[in-house]
């Protein structure tokens, strides 16, 4: 115990003789990362660290963060939020009150970003989790943001993308109506589509029930109906299912689904019956070009794996947040007024190039950006097709 | 026309599968006069077995060690496949019920349910909760029959079936296991003083009926090559409306009741909204029952006063 003392005293000495050298320069910005190293999905605190800190080494190669003219050192404070709802609000506080962050970067789940965010608001703390698609995480709280765009959005995004790539006029939907996600998109995509193709232009809209293995009869009937493709948000497991039997039913026109078939599983159940398909996503590795290639070949060099969509999006978050601070134009030192400034300037970002497409934030703090559609390669990979905007 | 025949090849697909389960409650239920709850767990199990079979014929093909046609594989994994579930069977009736035959109805009703929630979770257990692709045997191939899409496995699913239920019908009726078993559902008790071992009985109705069900999961499997811990429980619910609405122990009945569930379904889809499907379909099953209580060849006084 005396022992633990003196180091601790020690420490402090250490520290306060250290600490008037830094202060001789500017002081520095810090920015917040919250983020769950630890626990259920520490792949996913893995890439926002990874992101976060090649994003510093960027801005220290330039000699520090150029905030109206003047040069200031940028620090990341990175806190483990363990991927618990709890040590989030607990790791949030710290970084606000006792370290000072401008900012703050995640947390990236919604189970911990709606908890998180209220914290952020509650303390005039902007904040932009990157990854969180629940409406609550930024509903009614003007201080908090968000990297991705929201569930609903991808609705108007498909029917737009049908239309201008294939120039159908009939379409037809496929969903659970006892899940909430598919369920949701289903009706978000009907009024797209209907608003576009005129009323009755969705010529079938057929459900299921969770579990159910057998879509023969919906299926003939979306055959019959004549419609011209198929949209269909489902999950992995249903999507092998529903490709399979449209097949062996004679349809041959394209099947189109949601970030939902995003996960390695589909091709694997599905095979060669999901090839050639569509889906809209927030980010594809494969395929891609320009800054988003730039960044995925930087990272897959540096970590030596390629970055999945949590690292692209806070890539994106983290330059937002930056972007905004150098929108500023003028830091004073006063913590509460620079953060709001932040706030306000960040409020204002319009047509942000990302690596995930293009962003302008809404009065919720959402960005209005384009998906991502791929396409599932004749080798069973998720590739990049085009960028569709709303 | 062409809508309603393509209807009827998906009814008659979609039938066989309840047909073949509602089989295997029909004769533990006329024998033993129990509901074998675990039955449509059986069938998950058995679905299971057949992908492990298959997998390793597959296996054992591709890399040469033994050259087989797909349709060998095929009938090599369902015979494997019923004789592994077989034992199955006969295990949940040994543990599960035999302890259990003098205790009230309702605990052996509620073993079964046990014994399902024991078979879902063990199997979550040990294959955990990634979905179980069925791997592909034979090469699915569509014809186009003046506009009614028809798949090689379509057909086959249907034979299959058809060929397995004449079978067990012939064996009851022309064996004499099959005689004892007739015998069996006729009186359980009166019957074991004649000499035919109740024991015996009891765990092969539960072999055969296990068989049964794990042709059924294979082909299920081939139908719909994504395969779940919980995918028996609702199809196990159904089957057994069916099994009841064939009446008790009638093995015509419930492949007839099957096959009439099958059709209810997808066409009750095909006029109705498909959100509706279930809750018109067993109305309207609840209908037929309301004017036949016993089933469509049910026997009202057979129950010997048992209960």
């Amino acid at each position: 115990m005396a022992k633990c003392m003196k180091i601790l005293v020690l420490c402090l000495a250490i520290g306060l003789a250290v600490s008037p050298g830094v202060q001789a320069a500017e002081k520095a910005i810090k920015i917040g990362i919250n983020a769950p190293i630890t626990g259920d999905i520490p792949k996913v605190g893995e890439g926002t660290k990874f992101a976060a800190q090649m994003w510093l080494e960027d801005i220290k190669a330039a000699g520090g963060l150029d905030v109206g003219g003047k040069k200031y050192p940028v620090e990341l404070v990175i806190e483990d939020n363990e991927a618990k709802a709890e040590s989030a609000v607990k790791a949030m506080t710290k970084m606000i009150t006792e370290d000072e962050v401008i900012a703050i970067v995640g947390p990236q789940a919604s189970k911990q970003a709606i908890p998180g965010g209220e914290v952020a608001n509650n303390y005039k703390t902007p904040m932009i989790s990157p990854w969180s698609t629940n409406p609550d995480t930024t509903k009614n709280r003007p201080f908090v943001f968000r990297g991705c765009f929201l569930d609903p959005f991808q609705g108007p995004v498909l029917a737009n993308f049908i239309k201008e790539e294939f120039k159908f006029t009939k379409a037809a939907v496929l969903y659970d109506v006892a899940s909430d996600y598919p369920k949701g998109l289903a009706e978000y995509f009907r009024q797209a589509w209907e608003k576009l193709n005129g009323p009755g232009s969705v010529t079938a809209f057929e459900s299921f029930t969770t579990k159910d293995a057998d879509f023969s009869s919906q299926l003939t009937k979306i055959i019959q109906s004549g419609a011209e493709v198929l949209f269909t948000p489902q999950y992995y497991n249903e999507v092998a299912l529903i490709v399979q039997q449209a097949h062996e039913l004679g349809w041959k026109n394209p099947i189109v689904g949601s970030d939902s078939w995003g996960s390695a599983e589909t091709v694997k159940l599905c095979g060669k019956d999901c090839y050639g398909l569509f889906f809209s996503t927030h980010y594809a590795a494969a395929g891609a070009t320009g800054a988003t290639k730039e960044f995925i070949d930087r990272y897959n060099k540096k970590y030596g794996y390629v970055p999945d969509d949590v690292a692209a999006l806070t890539w994106d978050s983290i330059r937002i947040v930056q972007r905004a601070i150098q929108n500023c134009g003028k830091l004073t030192g006063d913590i509460k007024a620079d953060r709001q400034c932040v706030r306000d300037a960040m409020a204002k970002i319009k047509e942000f190039e990302g690596i995930t497409g293009k962003m302008t934030f809404t009065e919720e703090g959402d960005p209005i950006k384009c998906a991502v559609i791929v396409k599932i390669s004749d080798k069973g990979e998720y590739e990049f097709y085009k960028s569709v905007c709303p | 026309m062409t809508f309603f025949f393509q209807n009827v090849i998906n009814a008659l697909q979609w039938g066989s599968f309840y047909a073949m389960i509602a089989l295997g409650y029909s004769m533990v239920y006329s024998i033993l006069m129990l509901f074998n709850f675990a039955h449509g767990d059986i069938f998950m199990v058995g679905a299971y077995i057949g992908v492990g079979v298959a997998t390793v014929l597959v296996t054992l093909t591709s890399s040469g060690a033994i050259v087989l046609p797909g349709w060998l594989i095929l009938v090599l994994t369902i015979l494997i496949s019923m004789f592994l579930t077989s034992f199955v069977g006969m295990f949940v009736e040994r543990v599960g019920y035999r302890p259990l035959r003098d205790a009230p109805r309702a605990s052996a009703a509620i073993t079964g349910l046990m014994i399902g929630i024991i078979l879902e979770t063990g199997n979550l257990a040990i294959m955990g909760a990634t979905r179980v692709k069925f791997p592909p045997i034979i090469e699915s191939v569509t014809y186009n029959i003046g506009g009614v899409f028809v798949t090689n496995k379509k057909i086959m699913i249907v034979v299959i079936s058809l060929m397995f239920m004449f079978a067990l019908h012939q064996f009851v009726q022309r064996t004499k296991w099959g005689m004892a078993m007739r015998a069996m559902s006729f009186d359980y008790v009166a019957v074991p003083l004649m000499g035919v071992p109740m024991n015996t009985i009891a765990a092969m109705t539960f072999a055969i009926g296990s068989a049964l069900a794990s042709v059924a999961g294979i082909l299920f499997g081939i139908a719909y090559p994504v395969l779940d811990p919980y995918m028996g429980i609702v199809f196990g619910w159904k089957a057994f409306v069916a099994a009841i609405l064939g009446g008790r122990g009638s093995i015509l009945g419930a492949t007839l009741a099957g096959f009439l569930l099958g059709f209810i379904e997808i066409f009750v889809a095909m006029v109705f909204p498909s959100t509706l499907r279930d809750l018109i379909a067993y109305s309207i099953i609840l209908l037929i029952l309301v004017f036949r209580p016993h089933g469509f060849f049910g026997e009202p006084y057979s129950a010997q006063l048992r209960l």
